[in-house]
């Protein structure tokens, strides 16, 4: 009898201890700052944007954000934990709250950004991509037309899938699709010869090619079928979280359009100290005012990321520039004075 | 007195399931509702707007999700149902090789045996499905021109297999007629060896004897771990999204991520197998003592 006593009363603490994690009314922005760690969605399969490299470390343009956000957070870049997520697990997880921030190629649109649809939050976009297909160059496809009645190698549970039906569909052609659960899949169905094509976001069709043996007997055909405006998103329902991920990538942005980078920060700290007339600059860097206050962070959160992550442009350089191993011209991805399509709004 | 204790035990233990899964459920709902999530299926009704490379009912990404779904029990169906029937050949067939006086037989079934327990599924399914079938640069024809084996799949009389549903059958067939060759053998092990010198003594040959005399009597020991072989047969059927097949699982995936919807999907996906699994051990259960009652 004692035995059964102790099990129910075992029972009863499992229970309640279940349920008393539930935080209500409390911005994940707090939780974060408590645990004194981001916990950050990757992919951790695309070279460039999240991937594995040699020192066993995750690198790439997704990791470097999540750096970028963690500085402006936790006032330091090595307090995240990377969790690696599949495209189907990305958006329970953080639903559930067991990651605080997605930064894994997520295209962002409406379903996903609606209550009702995945009930996100989208930050702005930090990679504007689209939706291409690779073929062997000696298979002789020009054009979508020629892919008529063929295979075509596509990554389950992502928006590609759709993407590459509404396209043939739209023209009234037919197709077969293979879908694989995993990249790697898609890319090991494609080389062997399962099917004439691979479709995927064009940077991934890049950074695939780049690891192939022979990157020279592929080409990524001109057709675009989509936009891809890839962008970091956080649970829908906190506001609070969302404003201030916001910023910090607009931080990123601004700091390029300023001409601030990793290494002349500290020159344009003690300039803006000096001159009291340059208010914008003065700030941005949080020497006047209370800007990074009211998105419930540090006054010079900006001069934090800078010093870790550099720009955007920096960012950009290092993991997708022309001496990277994964080389993707900036194209839209640069700054609106420079042709891009990338513009931060006024921090004021 | 002895009597009413263990039964007030008995009921103080329901009771406490009942609490706990009242709880679960409870819990469940209360975090659905904080984080939004909600209960609600009348996605189930809306178009899919995704297609299937296989589909035996007609398929068309205008129709509903709902459709797609049953389309992908269609082709989990099938699998099952084919793979069932060769690795239940394989197996028996192995069984009794395992029994075999032949000692290069006896050799071969024991190596087959303790390679294919000693892997892992996944592993074989992508070797059969990588290595198998898509490294094959010149199509190979077996009896020309009816069957030929190609990276495109196989061709049997100009009906076409595709390699993801080949090598997921060849996958699970071997894999389970493996176990299944082991249950056998310890079936036929079960019948006392006087009934073996039995039927030789009697001058009745290997085949006659085995078929008459011991398999009958092996199969009540057989039959139990048979059916769960079959039960696992089906569920491991959903590791055909390795291989790129439009299996149950793989379609929900999508479904799953195009809806969100990901703990309807994912009930919709164990009431199926739970119904799947049911009707298969059901049927074994008839057979078990249909075989039991003829023997009686």
């Amino acid at each position: 009898m004692r035995k059964l006593l102790s099990s129910i009363i075992g029972l009863t603490l499992l229970i309640s201890g279940c349920s008393s994690s539930n935080q209500i009314g409390k911005s994940r922005l707090d939780i974060i700052k408590q645990r004194n760690q981001l916990i950050c969605g990757v992919s951790g399969k695309i070279p460039g944007f999240s991937f594995l490299n040699t020192n066993g470390k995750y690198s790439g343009l997704d990791v470097d954000i999540c750096k970028a956000i963690s500085a402006a957070f936790l006032e330091s870049p090595n307090n995240i934990q990377l969790r690696p997520l599949t495209a189907a697990e990305r958006f329970t997880s953080l639903r559930t709250g067991e990651i605080d921030l997605l930064s894994r190629n997520t295209t962002f649109n409406l379903s996903r950004d609606s209550q009702k649809g995945n009930g996100l939050s989208f930050a702005p976009v930090v990679f504007h991509d689209g939706q291409g297909l690779m073929v062997k160059i000696n298979s002789g496809v020009k054009d979508l037309k020629d892919l008529s009645n063929k295979s075509i190698c596509v990554g389950s549970g992502t928006t590609t899938e759709q993407n590459i039906n509404d396209a043939f569909e739209e023209k009234s052609l037919k197709y077969t699709p293979i879908k694989y659960q995993d990249l790697n899949q898609v890319i090991a169905g494609y080389l062997q010869g399962r099917c004439a094509a691979m479709t995927s976001d064009r940077s991934q069709l890049a950074a695939a090619r780049s690891s192939f043996k022979n990157p020279g007997n592929h080409v990524i055909l001109d057709n675009i079928l989509s936009k891809e405006p890839l962008a970091p998103a956080t649970v829908g329902n906190d506001e609070r979280l969302a404003d201030a991920v916001r910023w910090v990538i607009y931080a990123l942005i601004e700091a390029e359009e300023k001409g601030i980078t990793q290494s002349n920060i500290n020159q344009k700290l003690d300039l803006a100290k000096d001159n009291k007339g340059m208010k914008p600059l003065r700030r941005f860097l949080g020497i006047e005012g209370d800007l990074g206050e009211k998105l419930g962070l540090a006054n010079d959160f900006v001069v934090k990321i800078i010093k870790t992550t550099g720009n955007y442009g920096e960012i950009y350089n290092r993991n997708l520039g022309p001496n990277s191993q994964v080389y993707i011209p900036r194209g839209l991805n640069q700054i609106s004075k420079q042709g891009g399509i990338l513009i931060s709004p006024p921090f004021n | 007195m002895r009597f009413t204790k263990s039964y007030i035990i008995q009921y103080l233990f329901l009771l406490i399931i009942i609490l706990f899964l009242i709880l679960i459920i409870n819990n469940v709902h209360f975090n659905l509702i904080r984080t939004g999530l909600g209960f609600d299926f009348a996605w189930l009704f809306r178009p899919a707007s995704f297609s299937l490379a296989e589909h035996i009912l007609p398929y068309s990404p205008s129709n509903s999700f709902a459709w797609a779904l049953l389309v992908g029990w269609t082709n989990s169906l099938r699998v099952i149902f084919v793979a069932l029937i060769f690795s239940t050949i394989i197996g028996i067939s192995a069984g009794i090789l395992g029994k075999s006086h032949n000692y290069i037989l006896k050799f071969i079934s024991r190596l087959y045996i303790l390679i294919i327990r000693q892997t892992p599924l996944l592993l074989q399914l992508l070797f059969w499905y990588f290595v198998g079938f898509l490294s094959i640069r010149n199509p190979v024809n077996i009896i020309v021109p009816i069957i030929n084996i190609s990276n495109q799949g196989i061709n049997i009389f100009g009906y076409i297999l595709t390699p993801e549903f080949s090598s997921l059958i060849i996958g699970l067939s071997v894999f389970t007629g493996a176990y299944i060759a082991e249950i056998v053998r310890g079936g036929l092990n079960s019948v006392p060896k006087g009934q073996w010198e039995a039927y030789k003594s009697l001058g009745i040959s290997d085949s006659i004897g085995l078929k008459d005399i011991i398999i009958p009597q092996a199969l009540p020991a057989i039959l139990p771990g048979l059916t769960s072989q079959y039960l696992n047969l089906a569920k491991n059927s959903t590791l055909a999204i390795a291989v790129g097949y439009a299996d149950i699982y793989a379609v929900s995936d999508t479904v799953i991520n195009q809806t969100g919807k990901s703990i309807e999907g994912f009930i919709l996906l164990l009431i199926g197998f739970l119904f799947i699994n049911l009707i298969i051990s059901n049927i074994m259960e008839f057979f078990n003592r249909n075989i039991l009652k003829n023997k009686a």
